[in-house]
């Protein structure tokens, strides 16, 4: 094993298509025109001297390293900032080169520490290499004079030398071994799109500081880690590294927090991780992360994590230790009792979108071949179930249209209900650098995000919506492009059915569904509407972003139904820049989707009751699969409440605390006989659990999961599972437990099986996957490497279809009791339910949920920024501490859900989206007043918590 | 500790097929019913069909009229097999 290494080409790659050809050092090379003298030599394999290039950001030229000479021009030009030219002849390595490049060394060198063999960077280190590689023997100048490196010159108090900031959990910034290179203000700015950092001051006295002379964790700085990959010295450098030291081997991996899936090197010491470091050659990510992927991995060696399988008769009683085979053994005579007690269909089980592809197709299988039925679900039933639903029904693929790279040629970006700088943070840096270089954009939600102001980007347009009337403002939206005449008929006639869209555009004109006609429902400006779907419409490639805010409501389908209307009309599918893209929360929803985790529907969303479908599992797995679609959860949960569902498997997932009214899936969880958890923590359900099975990490196991972009990345065991399995391991022996013949000794082998009967994956494999590093579904014999854009000429179901889309108020309507609307989000260094990031570092940010509220409405209740509110809803109540601010409108707050404590569902309500369940979590009608601390049911539940959380310690003789 | 918003799974049920009736609604007509038995075949489970059709068996059931029409083309679960 060995460290994957990456080259460094100096300066990003040009995208030109014009070639031309140049002679560097006798050798010929063509590159595309706009490259620099320095790509093109590293092409050819020549490696210029450099300290201030490098290819994540532009070239600035500073550090006068990279000198080379043309034949023909005088001087001696940088070649990071220097393009290539026809007929080019260039040296990279002359005597007089070589004496400057020595002369610039040896300046830095006199300004630099010398305790190389100390320091963190030994071995990775730009500076040290290219003293190395100028031949710099020795320095001339002293540090008697000016410098940065001591504390103290002459007895003196040096004002140029300053502290290390040390305050960023994951990095330190020592100043005294900066050589004020600009790649980390380069990266922040052209990469993170951040700009937390300059270069104060000038001259020899220039240094890099964060924000206004603030330490890094104070200032704007959101901890991606870009600054710190791009310096080449020490001066940034991982604090594990600082206390393991460089690794020696590492393999590429995908980070298992959101739906962007970003490739990651998970460089190694032994099974000792050292650092997370994003991968060039990752197509989601392209060479950057967030702080989630990149530092927040902690979790998986933290000490609460359960490494002993753990049983108990009763919920009221402590968990017991027990063997693996004992746990199998106890799950297997419970599941098989109970159906034998109350009938086959009275079990199920749940996947996880945190788990691979190859883990949720085995839970589901275990399901409809162990159990027998089709009691099958998973939690993007409580995020992009609706998603699945209408972009099937009008395009035919329950999938986003694009790759992430197709953002890079848009014009017009509209971003509905979703806040990507915090939730989908990788792919909102691409999309902030896409719109500094000129593409427009509209917002479409209740509250102001990061995304509508911040540096160098301003919102074209934003429609700050009321809750829940997504249907109207988008429905208004498509009236606007049809009665001006906007929409693109020719691509209609060609690929829509033309009738259809009459129907529909007769439908959206009427003039009820006018800007006008809406406002004194959604509050949104009649006029601002009207300008955005002219932008929209008229304004060249237009891209639809969307998220949980489009979902999570009454009417989450008919929003999607109408996003994919204003799409085709305006004819934005099936090139790049443009299409609908729904932003997936947990890492492999999709994926999870995917693999046939809904009750109705088998691996490829064939349904259960297509016989052909049916006849392949049956056939291969030597079973009779019913016909007819199981339970979803929130259907498991009131069978369990009526007495006819008894037991559960679920896997990584934390239902009582990500589904809604918690107080309704507590009590369908307490009527189950054998509720059996599969997780890493002893999560919120687990209070209710009676049969505890450890779970591993994604650091832990082979596999794949796929994002938002239908990308099936590897997933690459870097260290042996500390629980002694890998999930799949686990499913699979209690599969055997429960009689099932199952052998695989790879996942690969389930993927394989996955390929064989699920025809959108008919080509995927782990050799191709080792060969291509990723691919996007469909991939089969019409498209072997994948689809990076679907419905290029033609829609998956044939026409695309066009549907009516009415508005329908939520039935969670505000009144006296309850006068103020509350949404629900999420926040950059927090993940889902927090079960993971919660025990990072990641908490320095982020150290409980607030509710934010407008300074209006606050006012009127007396409270005040930071003061403990009560909030309650007709389900329930909650405290937390206010957070005054105006970027929720009056009428409206808003909080995260990241903390058990918090228990923000109790107060959501039971309403769900008319056509899958996904419950309503954007619009809860509430009251908030002033309030001394913790709620009855806060207080019941921590008691409740902590005595279900008790593990008996067993005696030595056991 | 019971609070306004825990239904009974009966009550949900009426509530889940008016809100799909209510979004067929808007459909064309010739559409419709056909459009709400549709969607109840394929995402409700048996034990939920036959729920439903009890509800149906009661007066005053408090369902969509386009449910009732629907109702002839909702498949009747059979029995379930154990
Ligand atoms: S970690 Fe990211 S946001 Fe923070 S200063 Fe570095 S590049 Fe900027
Ligand atoms: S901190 Fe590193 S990247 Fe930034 S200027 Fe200093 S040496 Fe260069
Ligand atoms: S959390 Fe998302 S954006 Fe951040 S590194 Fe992981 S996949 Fe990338
Ligand atoms: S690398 Fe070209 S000037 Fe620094």
């Amino acid at each position: 094993m060995s460290l994957v290494n990456e080259i460094d080409y100096g300066t990003p790659a040009s995208l030109s298509g014009k070639m031309v050809t140049l002679t560097i050092d006798g050798n010929e090379v063509t590159v595309p025109e706009g490259t620099s003298l320095m790509r093109a030599a590293m092409e050819a394999g020549i490696q210029v001297p450099k300290l201030c290039a490098t290819d994540m950001v532009d070239a600035f030229g500073s550090c006068r390293l990279c000198l080379i000479e043309i034949e023909g021009r005088n001087g001696t030009p940088a070649s990071c900032t220097t393009p290539a030219m026809e007929g080019l002849v260039v040296h990279t390595q002359t005597k007089r080169l070589k004496d400057i490049r020595k002369g610039v060394m040896e300046l830095y060198i006199s300004d630099h520490p010398l305790d190389c063999l100390t320091c963190a960077a030994n071995g990775d280190c730009e500076l040290q290499d290219m003293a190395g590689a100028v031949g710099l023997r020795d320095v001339r100048y002293g540090y008697e004079g000016d410098n940065h490196v001591f504390a103290k010159s002459d007895g003196h108090a040096n004002d140029r030398w300053m502290p290390k900031d040390e305050s960023n959990p994951y990095f330190t910034y020592d100043p005294a071994k900066c050589i004020v290179c600009s790649r980390c203000v380069r990266a922040c700015e052209e990469v993170q799109g951040t700009f937390a950092l300059t270069i104060e001051g000038r001259g020899f006295s220039s240094r890099v500081s964060s924000g206004m002379h603030e330490n890094f964790l104070d200032s704007e700085c959101v901890s991606c880690g870009a600054c710190v990959q791009a310096c080449p010295t020490a001066t940034l450098t991982e604090k594990s590294v600082i206390q393991i030291g460089q690794p020696e081997h590492s393999k590429i991996t995908t980070c298992a927090y959101c739906g962007v899936g970003c490739s990651f090197k998970a460089e190694m010491r032994g099974e000792e991780l050292v650092r997370m470091v994003p991968y060039k050659d990752g197509k989601a990510n392209r060479g950057h992360s967030c702080v989630k992927g990149r530092f927040a991995y902690g979790y998986s060696t933290h000490k609460d994590r359960i490494l002993n399988p753990m049983i108990r008769e009763k919920i009221t009683d402590p968990w017991r230790e027990v063997s693996w085979d004992e746990a199998y053994k106890y799950v297997a005579n419970e599941f098989r009792r109970i159906q034998y007690q109350y009938g086959r269909n009275s079990i199920g089980g749940i996947t996880s979108s945190r788990c691979t592809n190859e883990e949720t197709f085995l839970v589901q299988k275990l399901v409809r071949a162990g159990f027998g039925n089709n009691n099958v679900d998973t939690c993007a039933r409580v995020c992009h179930s609706p998603t699945g639903y209408g972009l099937k029904t009008t395009f035919g693929t329950s999938a986003g249209t694009q790759d992430f790279d197709s953002v890079e040629h848009s014009d017009v970006v509209m971003v509905i209900g979703a806040n990507p700088t915090d939730g989908h943070p990788v792919f909102a840096s691409r999309l902030k650098k896409r719109l500094r270089k000129g593409a427009k954009l509209i917002v479409v939600d209740p509250r102001r995000i990061d995304l509508v102001r911040s540096p160098h980007i301003s919102a074209a347009q934003h429609l700050q919506l009321r809750p829940g009337t997504n249907v109207a403002v988008v429905t208004s939206l498509a009236h606007v492009i049809v009665t001006e005449g906007l929409f693109d008929e020719k691509f209609i006639r060609e690929r829509c059915d033309w009738d259809e869209f009459q129907d529909w555009a007769a439908f959206v004109s009427s003039p009820e569904h006018s800007p006008e006609a809406i406002e004194g429902l959604t509050g949104v400006n009649p006029q601002t509407l009207r300008e955005a779907a002219r932008l929209f419409a008229t304004g060249g490639n237009g891209a639809i972003y969307y998220g949980l805010g489009v979902t999570e409501h009454s009417q989450g389908s008919t929003t999607v139904m109408a996003i994919a209307n204003l799409a085709m009309a305006t004819g934005n599918i099936g090139r790049k820049g443009v299409g609908v893209n729904p932003l997936r929360g947990q890492n492999n929803v999709q994926g999870s989707c995917d693999m046939g985790s809904f009750p109705h529907e088998l691996p490829g969303y064939r349904h259960v009751s297509d016989e052909s479908t049916r006849d392949i599992f049956d056939r291969l797995w030597g079973v009779k699969i019913q016909d007819e679609p199981g339970l979803r959860i929130p259907n498991m949960l009131d069978a369990a409440v009526d007495g006819t569902f008894k037991g559960i498997y679920i896997q990584g997932e934390d239902i009582l605390q990500s589904d809604p009214d918690t107080k309704h899936v507590a009590a369908g969880l307490q009527a189950m006989e054998c509720v059996v958890v599969h997780d890493l923590f002893l999560n919120e359900t687990a209070n209710y659990a009676h049969v505890f099975l450890p779970g591993s990490t994604f650091l832990e196991k082979d596999g794949t999961f796929t994002n938002a972009e239908r990308r099936i990345n590897r997933v690459r065991k870097v260290m042996s599972p500390l629980n002694g399995y890998a999930d799949w391991e686990v499913t699979q022996n209690l599969a055997k437990a429960m009689g099932l013949n199952w052998n695989y000794t790879h996942p690969s082998q389930i993927m394989d099986e996955i390929a064989l009967t699920t025809p959108s994956f008919a080509g995927v494999s782990y050799d191709l996957l080792e060969k291509e590093g990723s691919v996007q579904w469909p991939c089969n014999e019409k498209a072997p490497l994948g689809t990076p854009i679907m419905h290029i000429n033609g829609f998956a179901r044939g026409k695309g279809k066009f549907i009516r889309t009415e508005y329908v108020a939520t039935d969670e309507r505000t009144g006296p009791r309850f006068p103020l609307l509350l949404t629900t989000g999420r926040i950059l260094s927090q993940y889902n339910v927090g079960a993971q990031t919660r025990r990072t570092d990641n908490v320095m940010w982020h150290e409980e949920d607030r509710l934010e509220i407008h300074a209006h409405d606050a006012e009127n209740r007396g409270i005040r920024d930071g003061d403990w509110v009560k909030i309650s809803s007709r389900s329930g109540e909650t405290t937390l501490r206010a957070l005054i601010t105006d970027r929720v409108s009056p009428g409206v707050v808003y909080t995260t859900f990241h903390h058990p404590t918090t228990q923000a569902n109790v107060i959501t309500t039971d309403f769900s989206d008319w056509a899958t369940n996904c419950p309503e979590y954007k619009v809860t009608a509430v009251q908030v007043g002033a309030s001394n601390g913790p709620s009855d049911w806060q207080v019941q539940y921590d008691e409740q918590a902590r005595q279900s959380r008790r593990i008996k310690i067993l005696d030595a003789a056991e | 500790m019971d609070s306004e918003s825990h239904k009974t799974t009966a009550e949900k049920l009426v509530y889940m097929a008016n809100q799909i009736a209510t979004f067929f609604h808007s459909q064309p007509m010739d559409e419709a019913a056909a459009g709400v038995a549709e969607h109840i075949n394929h995402f409700w489970e048996p034990r939920m069909r036959q729920q439903l059709f009890d509800i149906l068996d009661q007066q005053n059931n408090g369902l969509d009229p386009l449910v009732l029409e629907a109702a002839k083309q909702i498949r009747k679960p059979g029995t379930v097999s154990v």
